[in-house]
């Protein structure tokens, strides 16, 4: 066992660290008051080499490891959960699954853009009818000669109208069940695909969630990633990368609200003494870190067996479950600690509370955790 | 960064479970219902060199490292944590101390026995009117020539009565407050040295836990550990390795309560099938094994920093409470696993569910713990 971070891990919580508070921060705002797409942002992190970290060098990326990936999104996440999570869904969902299924000339045409920032990624699985049951999806692809034609909606698309291409899921044979399940690339001008309506949410305000509709959609065979019926594993084949990316993300919104809530409990004076110096709010903040510190651990866990190409499953979801659940409570009760201010969106754990929902639900709800790791010890 | 354990340490693990499964668990329930304290099990930890896991050679230790240590209390516990609190209290409250604090004479005298595990060793603080506020204590040492005369009282003292070697702390300057606290090393059999009523307890049955008298018991003055007035200090400075001992007896009563539960869940049939093939149990077995997962990196986390030589009071304060709510709560959930079969002493999970409570309570109750940790975050 060695926790301590190596130099160059060192280093990339460093330089992110900077980034987000010199560049992010100042635009949280602007985010949260106009749900701007915080491009600009996005082209800077591309130029720094942060939208293709853990691609090798041959494909346009920083060819740094997966860890390094994670502390990115990590330490991103503390000041922007919005940001966090396009970089997560870009790399994890929007890039991943080209690397490792694509061939040289997918990789070379797309990963190079995606990994040099100059390209946004998406990823399309879910529909209204397939949330956590992805295998009943039912956009459709049918071969027409050198194309196939792509039918239906597809929901909560994260990055949707702002992303370049999507990782889009169709049922090339319904008579295969999983089997029968393609994954296609689909460049943002195809005839016939469009972006549809943009979700109001409760948080994440910058991140863009739409509809995507396929009519018609002209696809090239040049398109399909991995073989025909490959899509199920395709779509699989990511879950636990993007999982601990949002455990991650959901690390940084928890650890934000310690260090907002332990900040506010030393300046804000109630009978004559700062709140922080009664139990009451005291042993909150001690729950909360103690919390924080566990959570830290797990995501840090399933990230360094990852990076060690080790099998990961059971613990990648452990840390989803367990950074998410925790960031939720966290952030409620940092509202709590700030009193009447926390309630107003003038103090940034208005929207720590807000932000830290969604991350119980997206990449495979808690539920769907749970189920998982069931799994997992039941089988032994 | 990696968080896999050595193969010593594997291997010890493996070892301790072979001997903890086939000499300990046996009698277990037995022991537990004629609150019995069976020397004879001590006395096959010191074979296997437990008692002094990671104490150098060179005072009768194995000399290994304290996560190695943590590692047994762990596995001991996963089947009997009276046994678990037993070593615990013999490696981190009788011998840490002295190995700390103690003179070359006095190591070689008192240190090595212990490591040995040929003495068994107790920690004396507690008194009726000084519990959390341990400086509130009124034992008091008197100097006499070449002794201290001690008189007063201690209560709840684990391992007291079988232990030949008692670390008592005693008041030898009133007016200093806690800065005139000393510590000593008092035997058993020195007059007027007496051992009181043996509690009778909820749990951790079989675990000894008595009051102790001190009526003019000269103890010479080459007992005295560190200097006159140091005791304070280093009563809080073992409380802050001990309080890790715990969360590995926490961490250990956790994880066999669960492996009862889950082995239990995929026997128990009920509507024709295993209740493990329902949500509910399902459900509770994920979060008690992520809970668990989390409790033993807060644990693990707070030994590799002491072995590291790097300050660990805060992780060994949040591993404690972490650790000790994750058993009470985890066993409370295997008892409901157990239904109507999990309240009879006819299973084990009542035992362990009994044994949790304690690791709330002592050694820094868990509502000292976030005192100690929310004083750290609020000093930040």
């Amino acid at each position: 066992m060695d926790l301590r971070l190596k130099e160059e891990h060192k280093m990339m919580r460093r330089m992110v660290r900077d980034f987000a508070q010199k560049e992010i921060a100042p635009f949280v705002s602007v985010m949260e008051e106009t749900d701007q797409f915080p491009r600009p942002i996005l082209q800077k992190m591309g130029e720094m080499g942060l939208m293709g970290i853990p691609v090798a060098e041959e494909w346009g990326g920083a060819g740094a490891d997966f860890l390094s990936y994670i502390i990115a999104i990590h330490e991103i996440s503390k000041v922007s959960a919005t940001v966090g999570v396009i970089l997560s869904v870009h790399t994890s969902v929007g890039t991943n699954p080209i690397l490792y299924f694509g061939t040289e000339e997918q990789k070379r045409k797309y990963v190079t853009r995606l990994a040099a920032g100059s390209c946004l990624g998406a990823f399309a699985l879910t529909e209204p009818h397939a949330g956590s049951d992805a295998s009943s999806i039912r956009t459709s692809a049918v071969r027409q000669g050198d194309a196939y034609m792509l039918n239906g909606n597809k929901v909560f698309i994260t990055n949707g109208g702002e992303a370049d291409t999507y990782i889009a899921f169709a049922v090339t044979d319904a008579a295969k069940g999983t089997r029968g399940i393609s994954a296609f690339i689909v460049e943002k001008d195809t005839p016939g695909f469009t972006v549809g309506k943009k979700e109001k949410k409760m948080g994440l305000h910058g991140s863009y969630t739409t509809e995507l509709v396929f009519d018609n959609a002209r696809v090239p065979v040049a398109n399909l990633l991995g073989q025909e019926g490959e899509g199920f594993t395709i779509a699989m084949a990511n879950l636990d990368t993007g999982r601990i990316g949002i455990a991650a993300q959901a690390l940084g919104i928890a650890e934000a609200a310690v260090q907002y809530a332990t900040e506010y409990a030393r300046e804000r004076k109630q009978f004559g003494q700062p709140i922080g110096k009664q139990q009451a709010i005291a042993f909150k903040l001690a729950d909360m870190a103690t919390k924080a510190e566990a959570a830290k651990l797990l995501v840090y866990q399933a990230a360094s067996l990852r990076n060690q190409g080790k099998a990961c499953g059971l613990e990648a979801s452990m840390a989803k479950r367990f950074a998410t659940d925790t960031a939720m409570e966290l952030a409620t009760e940092a509202v709590q600690i700030f009193g009447g201010y926390g309630y107003t969106r003038e103090y940034p754990v208005e929207r720590l509370f807000r932000d830290a929902k969604v991350t119980q639900i997206y990449e495979g709800t808690n539920e769907i955790q749970r189920i998982v790791i069931a799994k997992h010890l039941l089988a032994d | 960064m990696n968080f896999q354990l050595t193969e010593e340490q594997e291997m010890l693990r493996k070892m301790i479970r072979d001997f903890a499964e086939n000499q300990v668990a046996p009698t277990a329930a037995e022991r537990d219902e004629e609150e019995r304290f069976d020397r004879s099990i001590f006395e096959q930890l010191a074979e296997l060199g437990l008692t002094g896991i990671p104490w150098p050679e060179q005072y009768g230790g194995a000399g290994a490292d304290y996560l190695s240590y943590v590692i047994a209390v762990e596995e001991l516990s996963r089947v009997d944590s009276s046994i678990g609190v037993t070593l615990s209290a013999q490696v981190s409250l009788a011998s840490w101390p002295l190995y700390k604090f103690g003179t070359e004479e006095q190591k070689q005298k008192f240190l090595r026995p212990l490591a040995e595990g040929k003495k068994m060793g107790a920690y004396c603080l507690t008194e009726p009117g000084s519990g959390s506020d341990s400086a509130g204590m009124r034992t008091t040492a008197v100097r006499d020539g070449d002794h201290y005369i001690l008189n007063g009282g201690k209560i709840f003292i684990t391992n007291a009565g079988e232990a030949e070697i008692y670390l008592v702390f005693a008041v030898t300057s009133p007016e200093l407050k806690h800065k005139g606290i000393s510590a000593f090393i008092v035997e058993k059999g020195m007059d007027g040295f007496t051992m009181g009523k043996k509690e009778k307890k909820l749990g951790i049955r079989s675990s000894l836990t008595l009051a102790i008298n001190f009526e003019d018991v000269r103890v010479p003055a080459e007992n005295l550990l560190g200097k006159e007035g140091e005791g304070f200090k280093i009563a809080m400075m073992t409380l802050d390795g001990g309080r890790n001992g715990i969360a590995a007896q926490a961490l250990g009563i956790a994880q066999g309560a669960y492996e009862h539960a889950r082995n239990y869940a995929k026997e128990r049939n009920q509507f024709g099938k295993p209740i493990a093939s329902l949500q509910a149990i399902q459900f509770k077995l994920a979060d008690m094994a992520t809970k668990i997962e989390a409790a033993r990196l807060l644990t693990y986390q707070a030994a590799w920093l002491e072995d590291q030589g790097l300050p660990y009071g805060k992780a060994s304060a949040m591993s404690k409470v972490f650790a000790g709510d994750t058993a009470m709560e985890v066993t409370t959930e295997a008892v409901q696993v157990f239904g109507g079969y999990g309240y009879t002493r006819e299973y084990p999970v009542e035992r362990f569910m009994r044994d949790a409570k304690i690791t709330q309570i002592y050694e820094g109750t868990n509502e000292i713990q976030r005192v100690v940790i929310s004083n750290y975050l609020l000093k930040e």
